[in-house]
């Protein structure tokens, strides 16, 4: 799917062209060359790590919180972001700073900086109150948190102007072909770090799975496992959001599919699980989305929702209950 | 002996703290639970069983007072190796998604597995004795979901026993069970205590099982204070009848067991010896008429013997061969109005 991902395209190349750059010994043209490996590459690689991301961290929500509508954002990670966003773009923006021509250069960097810092302060907001309560009442913080950001957003929306709330409306839509080979620099780190950081936390999750009184009754500090476990998906989800927008249902819809396909609810499996699923359905999604053979790229959310929800409901038809699945 | 004391309890007060709020549920409570011993918590609906066994598995700050675990202070002791000395099976619903009860029962070896769970062949060795121990083989790969509730609790001990704690506290595992399976359940504890050297804490609402099981009886009454003994020394001095009796209740000591107050006044006189005597009188006692010894005030009189119930009433003779077609005519008759007569009569 990568390699299949990197050949086709708006401009379609052959494997062996394909695989001839990469290994870095092809006689191909110059803007070939330029095409695949500054272009196709680093997206499909963004569409890779994204999904990996997205796929573990919602795992992780959903077995922090025990509840298997949760999914990367539940924390407000993502209204964060976007209200970071709008501001830059909606209400920044008009009273005089300029931004590159909407979302090109200099102008993408700010958005990333915007974003990353929206999903920041609502996280540590979120994880700051979530100390005080139980398990359930931070979901809750964290939903009432993202419907007072969306409110905000909207606001600014109402007061700005069409060619600025489309390029908003752009943003929203998602796009891994913003990552830039320099942008990888911190983008790869960051999302491999969060990966490892959940990895560490198989076995404490595991526990968690009984609930947490009985997790403590095993040894596990619950407290410290969920503080951890939180940071670490929330830097994966908003890692993502930063660089890419809001990618919405791959992260609930990786995790249910590798307790699906593996059927177990072992960690140690599903997050190895988690990642491979998750990373095959982004690949996926950004090759329809860029629409190969076509001469328009779709909005990337909607072809993850129409890839991922059939997906779901179909696992949950076969399987008859949600409760044997979760 | 084993006897060694495994946790002990002095002055100690139990309940919860929200901000600067305290609610003490309990408190001056002296106890200790040591190796070998079956022990049942008693005490009526919110006089804290729940919270006394959190706060002895250490999952809640007592308020006050002291709390040692084989010597060490409670809060004192790090998580982990409070888990290798005491296992609990609570109220709360365990997962049943996409987990086998063998997974299940594995969690119980966290206290003693590496970073990342993986399991060595003695981790095996005790999950496989637990699942033994319970009598769950057959139940080991089958999911939990599809598990009836008698044999998610034996799935939940087990997964207790595979954490290799000499101290046990159960939060009413025998909810939801029927009988049969609840004696099964009280049977199978009660001799893991003694045969394996536990301390076994099992807060139950079953009166009659833990009469018949429990080695003491930890007795919580709703004024907050816990008294320990044998539970028929319990009996013999009052306490449960004092404890558990209700406006419309009385804890009989001579059957041991709960009896609604009669409802109507009427006296029956009964005889006979047989087992035939003792269901007619339970039949006679929850239709609302009280047992009396002599003629005086009864409303009729019963000979029970073997098959055959000879009644008498107002000097004529009635004979029944069965205690339904008895039971029948009792409720065929118009007992109010007898109840009035006999009130005039009385009066006259």
């Amino acid at each position: 799917m990568f390699l299949l991902s990197i050949c086709l395209g708006s401009v379609d190349f052959s494997l062996s062209e394909v695989l001839q750059t990469l290994l870095g010994h092809g006689d191909s043209n110059a803007v070939h060359r330029q095409i695949i490996l500054d272009f196709r590459l680093p997206q499909v690689l963004t569409a890779l790590l994204s999904g990996a991301a997205l796929g573990t961290a919602g795992l992780l929500m959903q077995t922090v919180f025990r509840n298997p509508l949760a999914d990367p954002f539940v924390l407000g990670v993502n209204s964060g972001a976007s209200l970071g966003v709008a501001i830059v773009l909606l209400a920044i923006g008009p009273i005089g700073l300029s931004l590159t021509d909407g979302l090109a250069g200099s102008g993408q960097m700010l958005l990333i900086f915007a974003s990353s810092g929206g999903a920041a302060a609502t996280l540590f907001i979120v994880l700051l109150l979530s100390r005080r309560v139980d398990i359930m009442s931070v979901l809750i913080i964290g939903l009432m948190i993202s419907y007072t950001i969306g409110a905000l957003v909207s606001i600014l929306m109402f007061f700005s102007m069409a060619e600025r709330l489309q390029s908003f409306i752009n943003w929203s839509f998602g796009d891994y072909g913003n990552v830039s080979w320099s942008q990888m620099r911190y983008f790869g780190p960051a999302i491999l770090s969060g990966i490892v950081l959940s990895s560490l936390f198989m076995k404490p999750l595991d526990a968690l799975l009984l609930g947490e009184r009985y997790a403590e009754s095993v040894g596990t500090r619950t407290k410290q496992v969920r503080f951890f476990v939180l940071l670490g998906a929330s830097l994966l989800a908003g890692t993502v959001t930063g660089f890419c927008g809001p990618i919405g249902f791959l992260g609930i819809a990786a995790p249910h599919l590798s307790r699906y396909l593996f059927q177990t609810n072992n960690h140690q499996v599903l997050i190895p699980a988690s990642i491979l699923v998750g990373a095959f359905l982004s690949v996926s999604a950004d090759f329809v989305a860029r629409g190969p053979g076509l001469d328009v790229v779709l909005p990337l959310n909607a072809i993850t929702a129409l890839i991922g929800a059939p997906v779901i409901i179909a696992a949950l038809v076969k399987q008859g209950k949600m409760k044997r699945l979760f | 002996m084993g006897a060694q004391v495994k946790i002990t309890a002095k002055q100690l007060s139990i309940g919860y703290q929200h901000s600067a709020v305290e609610t003490i549920v309990a408190s001056g409570l002296d106890c200790s639970l040591r190796g070998g011993e079956f022990v049942c918590l008693l005490g009526p609906n919110g006089a804290g069983k729940s919270t006394l066994i959190r706060t002895l598995a250490g999952m809640q700050k007592p308020l006050a007072g002291e709390l040692r675990l084989s010597g060490k202070v409670m809060r004192d002791i790090a998580p982990r190796e409070r888990a290798r000395a005491v296992s609990v099976v609570l109220t709360e619903a365990m997962p049943s998604g996409m987990m086998d009860a063998y997974s299940l029962v594995s969690l119980g070896r966290h206290p003693y597995s590496g970073w990342f769970g993986g399991l060595t062949s003695q981790d095996r060795e005790r999950i496989d004795w637990s699942i033994d121990a319970v009598g769950a083989r057959p139940l080991a790969n089958r999911q939990v979901s599809e598990l009836s509730d008698g044999e998610r609790q034996k799935i939940s001990i087990a997964r207790a026993l595979a954490q290799e704690a000499k101290l046990m506290l159960l939060d009413e595992p025998t909810a939801f069970l029927d009988l049969p399976r609840r004696v099964e359940l009280m049977s199978i504890l009660r001799n893991l205590a003694h045969q394996e050297n536990l301390a076994l804490l099992l807060s139950t609402h079953d009166l009659e099982l833990a009469l018949r099981f429990a080695d003491r009886v930890w007795l919580m009454t709703p004024e907050g204070n816990l008294l320990q003994a044998a539970p028929e020394a319990l009996a013999l001095n009052g306490k449960f009848a004092e404890v558990f009796a209700t406006e419309n209740l009385d804890w009989d000591v001579s059957t041991g067991s709960f009896r609604a107050h009669p409802v109507a006044c009427l006296m029956v006189r009964l005889e006979g010896q047989c087992i035939e005597r003792v269901w007619t009188q339970r039949a006679l006692e929850r239709l609302g008429f009280g047992i009396s010894e002599d003629d005086g005030e009864a409303a009729f009189s019963l000979k029970v013997k073997k098959n055959s119930w000879e009644l008498e009433r107002f000097g004529l003779n009635q004979n029944f061969e069965n205690i339904e077609s008895l039971i029948e005519w009792i409720r065929s008759v118009d007992w109010k109005g007898q109840i009035a007569a006999s009130k005039l009569a009385r009066r006259t």
